[in-house]
This record gives structure tokens, C-alpha cells and sequence, in this order.
């Protein structure tokens, strides 16, 4: 490999890489705003500026390419004193409305201004005053007083997104970012802007003044709005969600997601949430307590004839969920009703991120040997027909989807449901269990590539302690207290899928012995081969693929 | 350094005591003389200088509109934790407003930080010392309690101001 040398130290790189490149893989810092590891190289901004050895002049790190024996200097007093001038510069005409801003904590302007700014202004003119709070779209609002012109918001929407958008107008000082006239800044991506904007010009509109960075915990997990399986961050105040933004994974979504994920994937969890489990009784369901709710639903189950109950988990549901119901339908009750739905909309998918099959773990359900797909067709047929007289059914809100199965439902001798949320399902239920969100559990997804991939818990549950559990905190979390109201936040009386059936097959007499969802997890890998090898520390933070090829099966009609 | 001077080895004047308790009452009677330093609280109030730390309140200006632009610095920087904002956009010019805006008043310790540090000079330490809660709930101030006109805090933001 050639080699050259940056900061006096010899570090080798790939023929064709830049020097900023070359620099960043060897962990020296060189800042820059315009440039970003998957975007074009505009070379605009300056703050990449460096010293070569034999050159007049600096150059720019990030559109220089690297030459073997290149001597570069990143903290040389000529390379500082450029910076100064390239931040002074930017800082002209930046209102410095940090305080009103959303970015303030998470933005590179102001982190370069500390450590690469002298600190003070010689400006003591007007500073250029343009629009503010611009609805580029139905999720952006751009602020033109801050925009830096990196024109990394363009580059994004022309290269990743595929539908350029975005353009700049008018020059020199007066530059400013406009949508092409008639167009919207909508495309299905459209959010990303907001995380690569280095300044706070490009805001969330749903999340604007919800709370300060600094105010939140964040934690590693998967996106459950498709079988892609995005890596998210969750971030989470007082036991609420208030955003997700995507987390680096370059295996699964390089540094993005898609506005669908963003925002209607975790609003469920904090709204309209079932409290407590339910029996019913006369038609209405009742507020019953954990061990009524199981006894109920364990002397149901011994009403139905084993074959006359049918079994459905949900491609929603985490490996671990889904394999312990298998598990209880099988060795528990004896049956091998068991089946998932799978939601497939065409429309959704396309071939950047998204993809047509639109549940998180579709593939995980297969795997585990759930494949005999129900369809709304044969679940009626068979209800109906009187060869189906129970269902069991975990996280799945199917009623919805179908509104016929809400005359058949009523024939049924009893319908047990685990729900997150008071969905049309749930409202039907005989016993309703409430069950956890995907982001207050641990577990396991697979994606559409069948990589297999960690959800953590980022809200705490009733019977979860932030701290002991090892989850992550904010400052808030660490420091609050029984009396602070925003230490309060709501904890939902709610278990994973795994804990209410083992709670249940306990009282049929069969102990399932797992303490935690790990626990469950390796039982997977001892006993599903596909699974083998695997542990949730190799899972870590970005998955991991399964070597095996899964034939894809057919769906009956 | 003085010796003690052991009791054997008194003098007789200073063996009978009678003239240190005359000297005590002088200077008893001299005493009673002098400005007084204590007041009758709470008959008479103590009115403290702009210096003065009392309690934090906020600052709702000419307009009656307030200041705070709730960004959170204050509720960053307070040692104790005991400012909650929950901040929300309005159409003035400034964007941003604390929709809450609550000072835990068990909490704070009354440092002064949060005015430091506050770029809208919107939160400042009033001349207020009279807090007397019988329960926890009354003991944390909403906007409701802490709003309070400027015209009411000239003095300690003309002191702010002269420090700058
Ligand atoms: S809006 Fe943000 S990303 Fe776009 S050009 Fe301006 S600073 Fe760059
Ligand atoms: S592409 Fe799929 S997994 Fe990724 S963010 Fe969108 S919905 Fe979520
Ligand atoms: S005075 Fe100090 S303790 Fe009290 S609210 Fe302000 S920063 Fe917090
Ligand atoms: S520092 Fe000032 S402007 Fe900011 S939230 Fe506190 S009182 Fe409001």
C-alpha cells in the first residue's frame, strides 16, 4: 500500500483516496462541513484546508487526492491560522441564534467555532438578514439566516434520494436554498437533510422544540417500518419517544432512513397504549390483574380442542416472542396451528431503502419454522367452516386490516390477544394481555437479508429499572427522583410476548425456565440451525449476517 | 501567646469580681445605645440590596410579553436540577417559548447560576425570600408565580448589567 505522511506520522491508503480520507481512517481530524463519506465532493465550505509539503498554496484535504511521499501538515500555524479565517468567515453572517436553535448540542458550527474559532467577532456591521422558518416541505423547515451554502442538502436529495429538489439562487452573500418552483422538499428521505445540515438551517418539523439533545437518552436499535431494518437511534425523555434518527450501519442503511420509519413508527408507543390486562366479561372488557388474566386464558385453552386453536404470531413480534409461542402451541398444547401474516405493499417499496414487505421481522418468523402462512382467506374459510373454534393471537392488530374477520371473530369460543395498543382487535378480545413495544424490550430481528439484528429497551416498562437494567440514561434519568415530575414519566404495566406465555404454560404445568429475552435467544440458536453460532454480544450494535440461504415460500392463495 | 494566668495566682481585685462585672454592664448599657442591626420580623420587612440572591423569577417585559425563549440553558447549567421547560413555537419573532416553565423550589439553592447564564436576560434572582410551602406540590413554581413585570426588577438588572 502507499504510503504518506500526515502530522509527521506514516500512514498508508488506497490509491485514489483523498488526503482527508486518508487522514479520517487513521484517526486524525481534519474538519469540514461539506463533505460527507457518501456524498459528491463540492469542496465548498474551506474548512478542510491542510498543508502540503512542495504546494504554493493549501489545499483542500477532501477533493486532494492522496500521493505516495505526500508530506501534509493538519496543525501546522499556516493551516490554523486559515481556519480561523474560513470560521470567521462563515460566522459573519450566522445570526448565532444557538438558543432558539435545535441544532445547538448537535451542531458542527458550533463545535468547530470552539475549537477552531479565535472566540470573537471583528464584525460590527448589520449582519444579512433572509427568510426564517421556510416550510421546504411537509416534514423540513429551513432557516436561511443559518445555512453555511455547504450544499450537502442538494447533493443528498440529487445522489441518495434520486430527485433533485433542492437548489441554490442567487449569489455571493444572497445565497439562499429553494425548492424548484412547484416542487416540495417531500421526497420519501426528505428528513435525512435535517441530520447532515452541520447547522441547525434544516429542522424537523415534527420534532421542533420538543426538547434539548442534551435532555435525552439514546439508544441502538432497528426501524420496525419495513423488512429492511434500518438502524435507528431512539431518543427517549422522561419515558417518552421524541425521535428517531438513523444510526450508521453500512450493511444494512449507510447513514439514512426514510421519513415513514422517522415518523410513524414509534408514536404507538407512547399513545393509547393497552394499561393493564383485561378480561371479558358481558360483552365489555374489564381491568383484571395478571395472575386472573392468566388463569383465564390458561382454563380457556384447555376448552378447545387442541386442533380447533389456532396459533398466530406476527412478523412484528421479536425471533424470541415468536419462538416461544411456537414453542407453547406446540409442546404445551399440542397443536400446529401455527401461522404469521405477511404485509406486502408493492407501493412502498422501492430500490434505495424501502422495501414491499413492510414488517421488521418477516424473515425471523420464517426461519423459526412459522412459514405456514395464514391469509385473510384461509383463517375465514376455516372459521366458518367450524375447523378453527380459538385463536391466540399475539401482536397483531389483524382486524384492521380486515374488517370481515370482525363477524367471524364473534363466532370464535374465545380469542386471547396480546396487544401493545387498544386496537379494533384488541377491543375483541376475551383476555387481553398487554404487551411491550419494540422499544421497551430486548430481542432479536432479521431482516429481508437475513441479518440479524438487536432491539434494546429505550423505555422503561413497569417492571424495569433504568439503571440496574443497564439501559442507557440521560441526565435526568440519573439524577431524578420519586418527586420530580419530569422523572415521572408514565412506566406501562406491559411484558414481552415471551413472558406472558411462559406465565401461562406455568399454569398449564409447563415450566419454561428463562430469565431473560437472551435467554430465550440461545435456546433459538441451540435448536434452530440457522441460528447457530450466535450470541447477542456478536449480534452487538450492528447485527449480524446469517450464512444461510432460506428458500423464499410461496404464499398460498 | 498569653499564659493562662491559674486561679491561685489571682490577684485579690480580680479574685472578687466586681469590677469585670462593672465593665460588663458598661459596655451592656453602651450597647443599648447603638444603632440597632436586628429588625421585628415579621411587623418590619428587610427590603435587601440589589446584590441580594432571593428567589429566581422570570422576566416579562414592557410588552408584557415574556422573555425566556425557552432554550434550556438555564435548566443546563442549574446544579441542583431544579428547572423543567417544555418549550413550544410561537409566531414572535423569536420562535421559541417555554409552554412550562417550572423552578422546583425545594430544589434550587439559590446560586445565581441560572441568571448567569441566561442569554435573554429573561431569568433573574428577585428580592423574594418569603417561601413557606406545606407540601411538595405547592413548593414547585409555575409560570403562574414566576412571571413577574420588569418594572419590579430594575435594580438587580441595572446590578447585572454594571458586572457585564
Ligand atoms: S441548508 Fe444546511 S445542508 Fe443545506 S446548504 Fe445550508 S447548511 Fe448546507
Ligand atoms: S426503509 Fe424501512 S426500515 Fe428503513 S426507515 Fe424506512 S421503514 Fe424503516
Ligand atoms: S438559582 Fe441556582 S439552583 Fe436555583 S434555579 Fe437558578 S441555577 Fe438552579
Ligand atoms: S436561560 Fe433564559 S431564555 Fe433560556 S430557558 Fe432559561 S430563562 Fe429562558
Amino acid at each position: 500500500m502507499p504510503k504518506l505522511i500526515i502530522d509527521s506520522k506514516e500512514v498508508s491508503f488506497e490509491q485514489g483516496q483523498t488526503v482527508l480520507e486518508a487522514a479520517r481512517e487513521n484517526g486524525i481530524k481534519i474538519p469540514h462541513f461539506c463533505w460527507h463519506p457518501k456524498l459528491s465532493i463540492s469542496g465548498n465550505c474551506r474548512i478542510c484546508l491542510v498543508e502540503i509539503e512542495k504546494l504554493p498554496k493549501l489545499v483542500i484535504s477532501c477533493s486532494t487526492l492522496a500521493a505516495e511521499g505526500m508530506i501534509v501538515h493538519t496543525r501546522s500555524e499556516k493551516v490554523i491560522n486559515a481556519r480561523n479565517a474560513v470560521m470567521e468567515f462563515i460566522l459573519i453572517n450566522h445570526p448565532l441564534d444557538c438558543p432558539i436553535c435545535d441544532e445547538a448540542g448537535e451542531c458542527k458550527l458550533q463545535d468547530y467555532a470552539y475549537k477552531h474559532g479565535t472566540g470573537e467577532s471583528r464584525f460590527v456591521e448589520e449582519k444579512n438578514h433572509k427568510d426564517k422558518r421556510v416550510e421546504l416541505g411537509p416534514h423540513v423547515m429551513f432557516d436561511a439566516e443559518r445555512c453555511i451554502s455547504c450544499s450537502r442538502c442538494i447533493r443528498f436529495c440529487d445522489e441518495i434520494a434520486k430527485e433533485a429538489q433542492l437548489t441554490f439562487i442567487k449569489r455571493g452573500d444572497r445565497v439562499t436554498i429553494v425548492t424548484y418552483p412547484g416542487q416540495q422538499l417531500d421526497n420519501p428521505y426528505s428528513m435525512n437533510v435535517v441530520d447532515i445540515c452541520p447547522v441547525g438551517a434544516l429542522t424537523s418539523r415534527d420534532f421542533r422544540f420538543k426538547a434539548r439533545v442534551w435532555e435525552m437518552s439514546s439508544t441502538a436499535s432497528v426501524c420496525q417500518g419495513c423488512s429492511r431494518g434500518c438502524n435507528i437511534d431512539i431518543w427517549v425523555r422522561n419515558n417518552e419517544i421524541l425521535r428517531l434518527t438513523p444510526r450508521k450501519n453500512e450493511e444494512v442503511n449507510s447513514y439514512w432512513m426514510c421519513d415513514h420509519g422517522r415518523l410513524n413508527t414509534f408514536k404507538f408507543v407512547n399513545e393509547n397504549r393497552v394499561g393493564m390486562p383485561y378480561i371479558k366479561s358481558g360483552g365489555e372488557l374489564i381491568q383484571s390483574t395478571w395472575d386472573a388474566a392468566v388463569n383465564k386464558a390458561a382454563s380457556l385453552l384447555k376448552t378447545v380442542n387442541k386442533d380447533k386453536t389456532a396459533f398466530i404470531g406476527s412478523a412484528s413480534a421479536s425471533c424470541e416472542d415468536n419462538y416461544i409461542l411456537m414453542k407453547f402451541a406446540r409442546s404445551v398444547i399440542g397443536t400446529k396451528n401455527i401461522s404469521y401474516y405477511k404485509y406486502i405493499d408493492e407501493n412502498f417499496g422501492d430500490d434505495i431503502l424501502r422495501r414491499s414487505d413492510v414488517t421488521p421481522n418477516s424473515t425471523g418468523a420464517d426461519l423459526l419454522g412459522m412459514n405456514g402462512y395464514l391469509n385473510y382467506s384461509n383463517l375465514s374459510d376455516g372459521i366458518n367452516n367450524g375447523s378453527i373454534k380459538a385463536v391466540y393471537l399475539m401482536d397483531d392488530n389483524i382486524v384492521d386490516k380486515d374488517p370481515s374477520l370482525e363477524a367471524l371473530f364473534s363466532k370464535l369460543d374465545f380469542l386471547i390477544v396480546h396487544s401493545s395498543n387498544m386496537t379494533k382487535t384488541a377491543g375483541m378480545a376475551d383476555v387481553l394481555f398487554p404487551s411491550a413495544a419494540f422499544a421497551e424490550i430486548n430481542g432479536t430481528l432479521v431482516n429481508f437479508n437475513k441479518r440479524v439484528q438487536r432491539l434494546r429497551p429505550a423505555v422503561a416498562l413497569k417492571e424495569a429499572d433504568r439503571s440496574l437494567d443497564g439501559m442507557n440514561v440521560s441526565r435526568l434519568d440519573k439524577f431524578g427522583t420519586g418527586y420530580d415530575r419530569w422523572a415521572q414519566g408514565r412506566k406501562r404495566d406491559a411484558l414481552s410476548g415471551w413472558k406472558i406465555i411462559s406465565m401461562i404454560a406455568a399454569q398449564l404445568n409447563n415450566k419454561f425456565k428463562y430469565d431473560t429475552a437472551e435467554d430465550v435467544f440461545n435456546e433459538i440458536v441451540r435448536s434452530i440451525p440457522e441460528f447457530a453460532g450466535l450470541d447477542y454480544e456478536l449480534i452487538g450494535k450492528n447485527g449480524s449476517d446469517l450464512k444461510v440461504k432460506i428458500a423464499q415460500p410461496t404464499l398460498k392463495a | 501567646m498569653s499564659v493562662k494566668k491559674r486561679a491561685k495566682d489571682l490577684t485579690l481585685l480580680e479574685r472578687i469580681y466586681i469590677p469585670e462585672i462593672i465593665k460588663g454592664l458598661a459596655l451592656t448599657l453602651k450597647t443599648m445605645f447603638r444603632p440597632k442591626y436586628t429588625m421585628e420580623y415579621p411587623e418590619e420587612k428587610f427590603v435587601p440590596p440589589p446584590s441580594y440572591r432571593g428567589r429566581p423569577v422570570l422576566v416579562l417585559d414592557e410588552n408584557n410579553e415574556e422573555r425566556c425563549v425557552a432554550c434550556g440553558l438555564c435548566s443546563r447549567v442549574c446544579p441542583s436540577l431544579a428547572i423543567d421547560i417544555q418549550a413550544s413555537e410561537t409566531e414572535r419573532e423569536k420562535e421559541r417559548y417555554p409552554e412550562r416553565f417550572e423552578i422546583n423550589m425545594l430544589r434550587c439553592i439559590f446560586c445565581g447560576l441560572c441568571e448567569e447564564v441566561c442569554p435573554e436576560e429573561a431569568i433573574v434572582m428577585s428580592k423574594d425570600y418569603e417561601m413557606a410551602f406545606s407540601n411538595r406540590e405547592n413548593a414547585i413554581f409555575g409560570k403562574d408565580k414566576l412571571l413577574v413585570p420588569v418594572s419590579q426588577l430594575k435594580d438587580r438588572i441595572e446590578f447585572l448589567r454594571s458586572y457585564k
